[in-house]
C-alpha cells in the first residue's frame, strides 16, 4: 500500500490491556487549568519508569464543565488498577490540590459496559484537617477543602474503566527535520480525536524500544534495527534513504478510538507525503505474542478497520 | 388508567393515620381491598371507604382531595411512585420516605420529612414547626432527598439533620437549623431567633443576615465554587432558588459551643 508515495509496511502495532480514567479540571481560567493539567500528566510518559501514561485530551469551555468555568479533560492510563489509584493520588495531591484556583471532577459517569470508581477525592479529603466537608448534587458526592486560596472543590470519585495502551506507529523520513514535521502534522491530527491521548513529549517518541538487552539489568533497550547510524551494522529494518525514525504512541480508551487516531495521524503524514521526505510508516510490535491488540495499519488505513 | 383519589368525606374529631395509603403498600391490591384498608383514627380502626370517597385505579399516582390537617402519615415511608394532597396535610407528611415524591396543594403540619432519606416533597404553602427534624427519640432528622417548601416553615427546621437538602422560599421560624449535622437549608425569608443553636455541620444559606449568637462566628466573605454546582444542580427545580446564579456569601461559622463545623452563608 502507498499513499501520497509513502509505503505503508503491512504489519501491526502490539498493544495491551491497560486501566484508563479520564479527570476534568477546572480553573479561574484556561491558563491555569492548563497550568494544572500539564503538571499532572508531566513525567507520564511511559508505564515502564512512570507508573502511568498520561496527558490532555482538550481544552474544555465552561458550558462543558460541571461547575462552569473553563477545564480541562484529562486522560491516565497504568498496568493495573491499583497502580492507577495509586499514581491518581498523589497526582492529584501534589498538582491538582495545590495548584491555584483548581477544581476537580470526575470524566466518565456513563456510556462504557463497566466502570468502576475510584478515588479521586476520597482519600485527598484528611488533607481538611477535620475541616472538610462534603456535599451531595444529583447523587454524586464532592468535597470542599479549606485550602489557603479558598476552598478546594473536589469530586469524591472518578470512573475508571478498562482501556488500550501502546498503539503506535512509526514515520521513517530522508531527514530528522522531515521525520518532526511529519510527527507534528500526524500529533496537530490526532488531537483532533477524543478519547486518546498521546503521552510521549509532544506526543512523540525518538527512542523506541525493543524487547531485552545485552545488559542483564535492562528489560528494553534502544530499537537498533531502526536506528538510522547503525544500518550497516546491525540487522536493520531501515533502507538507505532513511536518515531518521520517529514514533507515536496512543493510548486510548477503546481500541476503536486507538484505530481512529492512528488513521488520523497515518493520513495527515501521508499528506506531506514522498515530495517531503517521508517514505515508510511502520509500527512497534512483539510478534503479536504479548499484546491483546493488533492495528494492522493496511486494514486501518484500507477503512476496514476503523 | 387515572390517579387513585381519596376524596375526605368524613369529619373526625381525632387525627386519621392514612400511612397505608401509599403506592407501595397499594400496589395490586383491588379496589375491595383498597377500601377495606384499615386506618387508625383515635382509639377507632375505620374502613378507608368510610373515611374517603375512593375512585380511580393507578395506586401509583395516588389523590388526596379534600384533604385537613388531620391526615397524617401521608407519603409515610414511601418507596415508590407520587402523591397529590389537595388541601392541608396533617403532621409527619413524607415521614421516612425513601423514594418517589409527595406535592401538596395547601399546608403542612409539623415534623413534615422527618427521617426523609430519599424523593421530593413539594409543599405550596407553609409547613409547621420541626420540618426535616428528628422526632423525639430519634438521632437523626431528615437523611437524604429534596424539600422544597413555598411559603412559610415554623420553628426549629432541620433539628438534628443529617442529609438532603431544604429549600424555603418564605421565612423559617425560631431555631432554624438548631443542632443540624450535616446537609443543606436555604431560607430566602428571615428566620428567628437563635438561628444555628448547636449547630455541628451542615449549610445554612441566607439572604440576609440574621442576628447571631457569640458562638457563631464571622470567617469573612468568600466565592465559594460549591455553590455554583449546588445552583447549577437546581437549575430544573420548580423554586424560585433555581435562578439563583451567585457564589459570593459571607461565612459564620460554629456552633463553636457543639464543634463549630457548621456554616451559615449570607448572599452578599
Amino acid at each position: 500500500m502507498i499513499i501520497n508515495g509513502v509505503q505503508i509496511d503491512d504489519t501491526f502495532a502490539e498493544a495491551f490491556g491497560m486501566r484508563g480514567t479520564r479527570i476534568i479540571i477546572t480553573a479561574q481560567n484556561h491558563k491555569w487549568a492548563n497550568i494544572a493539567a500539564a503538571t499532572m500528566t508531566g513525567f507520564a510518559t511511559s508505564v515502564i519508569a512512570c507508573g502511568v501514561e498520561a496527558g490532555i485530551e482538550r481544552e474544555l469551555d465552561p458550558s462543558e464543565t460541571p461547575d462552569g468555568r473553563p477545564g480541562i479533560s484529562v486522560l491516565l492510563f497504568a498496568m493495573s488498577s491499583a497502580v492507577l489509584t495509586k499514581q491518581l493520588e498523589t497526582r492529584m495531591g501534589q498538582c491538582i490540590l495545590t495548584c491555584p484556583t483548581t477544581a476537580a471532577f470526575s470524566g466518565i459517569d456513563e456510556g462504557y459496559a463497566e466502570i468502576t470508581r475510584i478515588p479521586l477525592s476520597k482519600n485527598l479529603r484528611f488533607f481538611g484537617d477535620g475541616f472538610q466537608t462534603s456535599k451531595q448534587f444529583n447523587g454524586k458526592r464532592y468535597w470542599r477543602v479549606p485550602v489557603m486560596d479558598g476552598e478546594f472543590l473536589c469530586e469524591e470519585t472518578t470512573g475508571m474503566i478498562r482501556s488500550v495502551g501502546g498503539g503506535n506507529f512509526l514515520i521513517l523520513a530522508e531527514s530528522q527535520p522531515q521525520a518532526l514535521a511529519a510527527c507534528e502534522a500526524a500529533i496537530e491530527a490526532m488531537k483532533q480525536i477524543p478519547n486518546v491521548v498521546m503521552p510521549f513529549p509532544g506526543g512523540v517518541v525518538r527512542s523506541g524500544s525493543k524487547v531485552g538487552s545485552k545488559y542483564k539489568a535492562l528489560i528494553a533497550s534502544t530499537n537498533d534495527a531502526f536506528c538510522p547510524t547503525l544500518k550497516g551494522i546491525t540487522k536493520t529494518d531501515l533502507s538507505p534513504e532513511i536518515e531518521s525514525v520517529m514514533e507515536i504512541v496512543i493510548d486510548g480508551l477503546s481500541d476503536a478510538d486507538i484505530r481512529k487516531a492512528t488513521r488520523a495521524g497515518i493520513a495527515a503524514a501521508c499528506e506531506l507525503g514522498a515530495k517531503n521526505g517521508i517514505k515508510r510508516i511502520s509500527a512497534g510490535n512483539y510478534g503479536g505474542k504479548l499484546g491483546q491488540f493488533q492495528f494492522h495499519l493496511r486494514d486501518i488505513m484500507s477503512g476496514e478497520a476503523a | 388508567m387515572s390517579a387513585l383519589t381519596f376524596k375526605l368525606k368524613l369529619q373526625t374529631a381525632q387525627r386519621i393515620d392514612v400511612s397505608p395509603l401509599t403506592p407501595d403498600f397499594l400496589a395490586g391490591n383491588s379496589a375491595t381491598d383498597i377500601a377495606a384498608t384499615e386506618l387508625q383514627c383515635g382509639n377507632q380502626r375505620l374502613r378507608a371507604d368510610a373515611v374517603f370517597d375512593i375512585s380511580g385505579d393507578d395506586s401509583s399516582n395516588i389523590v388526596f382531595d379534600g384533604a385537613n390537617g388531620k391526615l397524617d402519615f401521608i407519603g409515610s415511608k414511601m418507596q415508590s411512585g407520587n402523591i397529590t394532597v389537595n388541601g392541608d396535610a396533617g403532621a409527619y407528611l413524607a415521614f421516612q420516605m425513601k423514594k418517589g415524591s409527595v406535592t401538596v396543594n395547601g399546608n403542612a403540619g409539623a415534623y413534615a420529612a422527618s427521617g426523609l432519606a430519599g424523593g421530593t416533597l413539594h409543599i405550596h404553602g407553609n409547613v409547621g414547626d420541626f420540618l426535616a427534624s428528628a422526632i423525639p427519640g430519634d438521632k437523626k432528622g431528615m437523611k437524604g432527598g429534596l424539600v422544597i417548601v413555598t411559603g412559610n416553615a415554623g420553628d426549629r427546621v432541620g433539628d438534628q439533620m443529617r442529609r438532603g437538602i431544604v429549600l424555603i422560599e418564605g421565612n423559617a421560624g425560631a431555631y432554624c437549623a438548631s443542632r443540624m449535622l450535616a446537609g443543606t437549608i436555604g431560607v430566602m425569608g428571615s428566620v428567628g431567633e437563635y438561628v444555628g443553636y448547636g449547630m455541628r455541620r451542615g449549610t445554612l444559606l441566607l439572604f440576609s443576615k440574621p442576628a447571631l449568637h457569640s458562638t457563631l462566628q464571622d470567617c469573612g466573605t468568600h466565592t465559594l465554587p460549591f455553590l455554583s454546582l449546588m445552583f447549577k444542580s437546581f437549575r430544573n427545580l420548580p423554586t424560585k432558588f433555581a435562578t439563583i446564579n451567585k457564589n459570593r456569601v459571607q461565612r459564620f461559622g460554629g456552633d463553636l459551643a457543639n464543634d463549630g463545623k457548621g456554616e451559615i452563608l449570607v448572599f452578599q
